[in-house]
């Protein structure tokens, strides 16, 4: 994968992007207890491009608008206001025929491989689906396909007559890949691939991801809450607050420099195998509620450089190198 | 050296299932020193909260304890009448449990459990009881104690509500708390609040702590030794700093390289091929024998025992054993060598 791409190279492009959920109580109840409609802010105007071939990651905690993003930007939610612009076409203006030929271009894996495979279909109709839907092959043709990309995600082509039930989660979870591949998409989405999966199936599964990457250019949105597993899949990284991007940065970099004090503070906080008998330090306090987020920056009440200023602005993305953070003591130079 | 507070000597449990008896422990051991923290690590269906579950009594019927011995501070208690161990359970050995949501009892406020866990188990009036259970909120680090203990479950966040469990769980002064997965329903940041807790809280009390959990990382930071399960097996046993920089199963070998870690990038992930046996399927000889990359004849036949390997560290693996057909030598430190690389 090339570092230095032009900007003509970027496949996906996401401006402004937000999403508001209606949390209110029944209108019957508003009206009784003369409260006001309430809403919740998943996703908070998240800005962030990504170049053909690379992985770029989105990590957060719980509540933090991941799978949110995931869901707009293969359309299965419409964004409340801003855009997604897939390889120069703006996804909320297209519809119908044109749609559909956007569509193949890009699939999504889930989380949870128990859920996501139908328990009554055959393994290799549930392959064969968007094969059959986009028109690519049928018949004989259309078996080999399957057969194909079955061996491609280390099954046999055998198991296309079992049922989802027969397999493991791994192996589920590497059905569900071939499924994504069937369409010869370009762009994957990928919410939690393995967060279901013990570590010796997640280091197969990671490891196929990363070889079918190679073999077929594929780009990927990696959705995770493990910052090591984002740390071995991805180029770049965001990192997601509250629904709001604090930092985007190369992975390299943010592992090693990171700038805003929620990633410095999450970096210290994973365990890990380095760590024998040290110490890590705990982050103070817990996510606020999303529905009365603290005005300003939604990290102040925890973050250990807050002022005056944090608590009333909500800061911009800076640019500093080759990463981005929103953060006033980042901008100031406090820290 | 005294004797350990908890010991566990072949621990076989086992689930009657129409198509034959499943057993999810097979001769597993251990000891628990006093003020000790072990780590029990294993994927799923390892037998890690069996372990737990075991030790405790509370193995969900129809699995039972269909051999072995578990021995409290010289006391056998996995013969003793339920009635009986009722009273050690909450008592003298704590639980923490995963999803702190399920642990506590929603239709009561968090004063009244904590103080009916004291009040069964020592012997203190209301008033005292409270202030106990106020002073123990306090101490899992829960702001304004005093007011939030009339609080229901449900006012608190996950984190809170797990520091909740912690405080019931030491409610009776144990000396022994089983914490299964206890951050493992929680984020990261979280996470290490509620393993700091945890930690201090029996250390300052003396209490051991048997730590169960999938993440290799929460166990580097936290325990003195680990345990590794495999296909309800011990397959190693030892010092945590050991185990992690050099494992000597192959099984944990491949385990450590499975996992990625936030300092040093590796291009590819080490990987074990398959998948753990399911436990109507285990293989003859050493359950791992089918995925291990060492494997050899007499894997395949004969099941090994653990073996002493000096220094604390104990070892179910054939490489190892000096009268075995292939000695360890050169294999070992072969693959020693590859796994810095």
């Amino acid at each position: 994968m090339a570092d230095v791409t032009a900007a003509s190279d970027v496949l996906l492009k996401v401006e402004g992007l937000t999403r508001y959920f209606d949390v209110s109580k029944p209108w019957l109840n508003r009206v009784i207890e003369r409260e006001a409609k309430q809403y919740l802010t998943a996703v908070a105007d998240v800005n962030f491009e990504i170049r053909r071939g690379e992985t770029f990651a989105l990590v957060g905690e719980s509540g933090s608008g991941k799978s949110t993003i995931a869901k707009m930007v293969v359309g299965l939610l419409p964004p409340s206001e801003g855009r997604i612009v897939f390889d120069g076409t703006a996804m909320s203006g297209t519809a119908g025929a044109q749609m559909r030929k956007l569509r193949r271009r890009f699939q999504m894996i889930f989380q949870d491989p128990f859920a996501s495979l139908n328990p009554r279909w055959h393994v290799g109709d549930i392959i064969a689906e968007p094969i059959r839907t986009f028109g690519l092959a049928r018949g004989r043709e259309m078996r080999a396909e399957v057969a194909r990309l079955l061996e491609t995600v280390g099954l046999s082509a055998s198991d296309a007559g079992k049922f989802p039930h027969e397999f493991s989660g791994g192996q589920r979870q590497r059905i569900a890949i071939a499924r994504a591949l069937s369409s010869r998409p370009e762009f994957i989405v990928c919410d939690e691939p393995t967060s279901a999966l013990d570590v010796s199936v997640q280091a197969q599964i990671l490891n196929l991801m990363r070889d079918l990457q190679d073999e077929f250019g594929l780009t990927y949105l990696f959705i995770s809450h493990d910052l090591s597993v984002v740390r071995h899949m991805a180029n770049r990284i965001g990192v997601l607050y509250l629904g709001r991007l604090a930092e985007v940065a190369d992975g390299k970099q943010l592992f090693t420099a990171p700038q805003h004090p929620y990633s410095r503070m999450l970096l210290d906080a994973v365990p890990d195998l380095a760590m024998t008998g040290r110490r890590r330090k705990p982050v103070e306090g817990e996510i606020p509620n999303p529905i009365n987020p603290p005005p300003g920056c939604s990290f102040h009440p925890r973050c250990p450089y807050a002022n005056a200023r944090c608590r009333q602005e909500v800061p911009r993305m800076i640019r500093r190198g080759s990463s981005e953070a929103a953060c006033f003591a980042v901008e100031e130079g406090r820290i | 050296m005294t004797e350990p507070l908890l010991s566990v000597r072949d621990l076989v449990v086992e689930f009657p299932t129409r198509r034959g008896t499943l057993r999810a422990l097979d001769r597993v051991s251990f000891d628990i020193e006093e003020g000790e923290v072990l780590g029990m690590v294993g994927e799923s269906g390892a037998g890690k909260s069996i372990t737990g579950a075991a030790i405790i009594g509370l193995i969900e019927p129809p699995g039972r304890i269909a051999g072995g011995e578990i021995w409290l501070r010289g006391e056998r208690i996995d013969t003793l009448p339920p009635e009986r161990m009722r009273r050690i359970r909450g008592k003298r050995i704590g639980m923490v449990f995963q999803d702190p949501l399920t642990s506590l009892n929603p239709l009561f406020t968090v004063a009244e459990q904590i103080i009916e866990t004291i009040r069964t188990h020592l012997d203190m009036g209301e008033r005292e009881a409270r202030e106990r259970a106020i002073a123990l909120l306090d101490q899992v680090g829960i702001p304004a104690a005093r007011r939030r203990i009339d609080d229901y479950p449900h006012h608190f966040s996950g984190g809170m509500r797990q520091r909740v469990v912690i405080a019931l769980a030491l409610a009776a002064e144990p000396e022994l708390v089983i914490a299964d997965e206890p951050t493992t329903a929680l984020d990261v940041s979280v996470q290490a609040q509620i393993i700091d807790v945890l930690k201090e809280m029996c250390a300052s009390r003396g209490a051991s702590v048997l730590l169960i959990t999938h993440d290799m990382g929460v166990i580097a930071e936290t325990a003195d030794r680990v345990a590794v399960l495999y296909a309800g097996r011990m397959a190693e046993i030892g010092h945590v700093q050991g185990v992690i920089q050099n494992a000597e199963h192959p099984y944990t070998r491949g385990l450590m390289g499975s996992i990625p870690t936030l300092t040093q990038s590796a291009d590819r992930l080490v990987q074990i091929p398959g998948a753990m046996p399911r436990l109507n399927a285990i293989p003859d000889g050493c359950a791992f024998n089918p995925r291990c990359p060492q494997v050899f004849n007499r894997c395949r036949v004969e099941r090994p025992e653990l073996l002493d390997r000096g220094n604390g560290r104990r070892v179910a693996c054939w490489l190892y054993d000096e009268a075995g057909v292939s000695g360890p030598g050169e294999t070992a430190g072969e693959r020693t060598g590859s796994q810095d690389g």
